[in-house]
Parts: C-alpha cells; sequence; structure tokens
C-alpha cells in the first residue's frame, strides 16, 4: 500500500486508542497489532483465559435466494448444498486454474447464506461472485456490521454472563442472539485453535458491547500480532502468505476441505472452477509437485517468511511462507511449501537463515493441540 | 562519559579505549518482546555501521549495526539466555558487546540524548 493510501477505520478506533493499542495499517484499514500487554502476554492470555479481537475489517456478506446454495457451490470445491441449517463450514474461492482466491467460513441460516471473507479480499471477492453468480442470487454486502472474535478456554464463561445460550452451541455452529436491544449472530469459531466465538454486530452497537465484554474479568483485547502468532501455532493458513492465486488446495494440503460429494466419484463431484486441476492433484492423474508442510526447528533461531528451504544436500527445494518463534511452543515453528520428496513427516531439511542451514523437522500441525468444544 | 546514540538506535557508552553496545528502549519497545539475539563472534572486527548482530521479536527481525568500528571484546552471554533483558533492561543487563575502539573520533559524531530523542520521536 502506498504512503498516501487513506486508511478506513473500524467502529471500534476510538476503543483502540483509548486502550493504547498501537495502530498500524492492515487490509487497508488502521487497526491495533499490540496492546500495552505486548504480544507475548496477549498470546498466552488468549490461550489460558479469553481475548477480544476486533476483526470489523473482515467482510461479511449475504446470499440470497432459493438457488443460493446451488450457485455458491459452483464456485467452490465444497458441499453448500446438503449444509443443514445452523451450521458452519470452511470455504475456498478457486480461479479457474484451481488457485486460491480466497479462503471463508459461511453459515446456513436457513434465510441466507451468511459468509465472511478476509478484509484484504473483500472487495475482489464480493466483485467476482457478483460477476459469476449475481444472476443466480442476491449478493448483498454488510458494511453495517462489525465483527468481534472472542478466543480462549475462559471466552464462553464471559460470553455466556452477557448472551446467555451461546454456550450451548458446538464448534462450527451458529445463532443469532440478542444484547440489549441489539442483535447479534455468533458462531462457536475463530482463528486461534482455542474454543471461542465470532460474533458478528450492527456498527452502532459494538463499542457498547466490546466494551462490556473487556468488562468481563477474564477478558483482554488481543491486536494483530497475536491472531498471527495463535493462527500460525494452530496450524491455520493466512491467505496472502501461505496460500494465494499461485496455490491449490491440494498443494495447500486443504484436502479436507473438500468433502466427499464434490470429489472424483462423488455425486456432484467437480463442476467447480479448475475442477480437473483440482481433483487430478487428488487422484493423482495431475502432477502435485509441491505441498504446505509445517516445520518445527532443532535450533532457537526464528526462522520467517521467505526464508529458502533446502535438502540436505543444499538442493532448494522450497520457501518458508509464515514462520515465527511460538510463544506457546516456545521454539520456532513454521510452514512453508516443499517438493513432494521432503515433504513426508519426519523428513529434516535446512532452512537458510542469513546464510547459515538451520534444521528443521517437517511435522504435523496443528503445532499446539486445538480445544474446539464438540460437544 | 555519558552515552551517545546512532540513528539505528543503538546506544553505546565509551569508557577509555573500550565502548559498551546495546539497543535503546526505543528500539525494543518498537520490536516488543526479544525472543532471539545472535551476537558476533568475540576477536571478530568490524567497520562502523556493519551488521555486527541480529535481534529479533516474534513479529520482526532487525539488525545491530556497528555505531563505531573496532574489534570485539566481550559479548553478554546472559543476553543469549534471555533474550528478554533487551526489553527489561536495554540500557543495563541486556547490554549486547563490548567493542575496542579503532577510531575514538568517530564517537563525536554520534548523536547525545537530546538528538537523538528528537530523532526518535520524528
Amino acid at each position: 500500500m502506498s504512503a498516501d493510501t487513506v486508511l478506513l477505520n473500524t467502529p471500534l478506533n476510538a476503543l483502540h486508542i483509548e486502550l493504547g493499542a498501537r495502530m498500524v495499517p492492515f487490509a487497508g484499514y488502521s487497526m491495533p497489532v499490540q496492546y500495552p500487554m505486548g504480544l507475548m502476554a496477549e498470546h498466552h492470555h488468549t490461550r489460558a483465559e479469553a481475548g477480544l479481537f476486533d476483526v470489523s475489517h473482515m467482510g461479511q456478506l449475504r446470499l440470497v435466494g432459493p438457488d443460493a446454495a446451488a450457485a455458491f457451490e459452483s464456485l467452490m470445491p465444497v458441499d453448500v448444498i446438503d449444509l443443514p441449517v445452523g451450521k458452519q463450514r470452511y470455504g475456498l474461492l478457486l480461479t479457474d486454474e484451481g488457485t486460491i482466491i480466497d479462503d471463508l467460513m459461511f453459515v446456513n441460516r436457513g434465510t441466507d447464506i451468511f459468509v465472511i471473507v478476509n478484509g484484504a479480499c473483500k472487495v475482489n471477492d464480493i466483485a467476482h461472485i457478483q460477476a459469476r453468480i449475481g444472476s443466480r442470487c442476491q449478493v448483498i454486502p454488510m458494511p453495517e456490521r462489525a465483527l468481534l472474535a472472542l478466543q480462549g478456554p475462559k471466552a464462553v464463561d464471559a460470553l455466556a454472563r452477557m448472551v446467555p445460550g451461546v454456550e450451548k452451541l458446538v464448534f462450527m455452529t451458529g445463532a443469532s442472539y440478542e444484547w440489549q436491544g441489539a442483535d447479534l449472530f455468533i458462531t462457536r469459531s475463530g482463528y486461534t485453535g482455542e474454543d471461542g466465538f465470532e460474533i458478528s454486530v450492527g456498527n452502532q452497537h459494538v463499542d457498547a458491547f466490546a466494551r462490556a465484554l473487556l468488562a468481563q474479568s477474564e477478558v483482554k483485547p488481543i491486536g494483530l500480532g497475536a491472531r498471527n502468532s495463535l493462527r500460525l501455532e494452530a496450524g491455520l493458513c493466512l491467505y496472502g502468505n501461505d496460500i494465494d492465486t499461485t496455490t491449490t488446495p491440494i498443494e495447500a494440503g486443504l484436502n479436507w476441505a473438500i468433502q466427499k460429494v464434490r470429489r472424483t466419484g462423488g455425486l456432484r463431484a467437480g463442476g467447480f472452477p479448475g475442477a480437473h486441476i483440482v481433483l487430478g492433484q487428488m487422484d493423482g492423474t495431475h502432477a502435485l509437485t509441491r505441498k504446505r508442510v509445517g516445520l518445527i526447528a532443532q535450533e532457537r533461531v526464528p526462522v520467517r517468511e521467505h526464508v529458502e528451504l533446502q535438502n540436505t544436500q543444499g538442493v532448494k527445494i522450497g520457501e518458508v511462507t509464515s514462520g515465527l518463534l511460538g510463544p506457546s511452543t516456545n521454539i520456532p515453528v513454521a510452514m512453508g511449501y516443499v517438493d513432494v520428496a521432503s515433504a513426508a513427516l519426519g523428513t529434516v531439511i535446512h532452512a537458510m537463515v542469513r546464510g547459515k542451514a538451520v534444521p528443521m523437522t517437517v511435522s504435523a500441525m496443528p503445532f499446539v493441540p486445538n480445544r474446539y468444544y464438540r460437544g | 562519559m555519558s552515552l551517545k546514540y546512532t540513528e539505528e538506535h543503538e546506544w553505546i557508552l565509551v569508557e577509555g579505549d573500550v565502548a559498551t553496545v546495546g539497543i535503546t528502549h526505543h528500539a525494543q519497545d518498537a520490536l516488543g518482546d526479544v525472543v532471539f539475539v545472535e551476537l558476533p563472534a568475540v576477536g571478530s572486527s568490524f567497520e562502523q555501521k556493519a551488521v555486527a548482530g541480529v535481534v529479533e521479536s516474534v513479529k520482526a527481525a532487525a539488525d545491530v549495526y556497528m555505531p563505531i568500528s573496532g574489534e570485539i571484546t566481550e559479548v553478554n552471554e546472559a543476553l543469549r539466555d534471555d533474550p528478554s533483558l533487551a526489553n527489561t533492561d536495554p540500557l543495563g543487563a541486556g547490554w549486547f558487546f563490548k567493542v575496542k575502539l579503532s577510531d575514538a573520533s568517530q564517537v563525536n559524531a554520534l548523536l547525545d540524548e537530546t538528538a537523538y530523542t528528537a530523532f526518535a520521536a520524528s
């Protein structure tokens, strides 16, 4: 972004500044990267108690109409049609080459499909969805709503005190609630690997709602810095780093996001952009040359994005796409793409940091166990 | 002898022909929680403004530059074991290395506290 671009503010901008946040440009918005508590303490607080994140820069939209599910399914390799009312699912918008335009979450709310997309991608996503399926359903952006995430093992205690009933939600479900006259749409999901919630609330109510959450003893405000370290330890992709329009879902190891019904041999196999490439890579009929892997360093040297990866013979095999010293793992963790020959768990590869080889082991993700609430 | 500063946010304290070097309070605050430092080898020599070390937080990595030319005589081993000393006591226990000056006249051109404070605030 150029320096003269005007940054947008979320409806919580005044609150962030009041809380002493360090604000940085992110996805076209001025966003809190950390509060006075600091990244490390914010990270640990979220894993131990409950952290409140302003994610209002993200895009919210609704798809409405009897054909909405079938239409949305034509853009993604996932099962939209059979998703029961009240359930949430992870989705991927694909190019005609099968690479990833964006990753998103969607909920079947019965009357509509509620979609949350990445902030930096939202303008393009909405244009893409409108252009491809705008004739089959209404595509309604929701700039009038803010989005909060409350994450951590005590998130449920804090939120249920204000919004009784949310404790009944399980991971990847959502429902409507009310708080002091404000309508809320809450899902039990998030981007930290912890139990927690995402709360869609009208712009005019979000400041009061966020302040009421922060008044709960378990809750502290958490910035984008800790959001990144938490999601990386949880093994979750960051769009723009770990997945983008050069990577396919199969290269990214997101096979789990493609339900059986859309795979080769399934009832509604294919029928999404780039299906011949994506399903071909799954079936082995289309070459799969590289894969996203998790990496754990054998030394304490942090390994960051764009660091070159080599095999132990010194041949370049890939690159790191995200990496840092995990505050909870207390050892450098990373993810990156490597040649399939080096992608097996346990393979030792070299990350070249300032000309020196840091040995890393290809490892399963998440790096810290998920603690989702499944009932 | 009082502290001098660089525009790269190092501080330097000269005592005789040896100087102690660290990163400033402003630098550690901007970096956030320091999790890793790479220190130069004792006995190695660097020109002024050469990269002599690295300091990393969870979110960023930054080079540590030589404020003056000279030979490394000692490094702060405690900082390797507990990099957070750079945050908690940047001007004291969080020092990085000591240098035997090869050109003492370079010190005069460094920023004094008033000039550095103005620079860091700009």
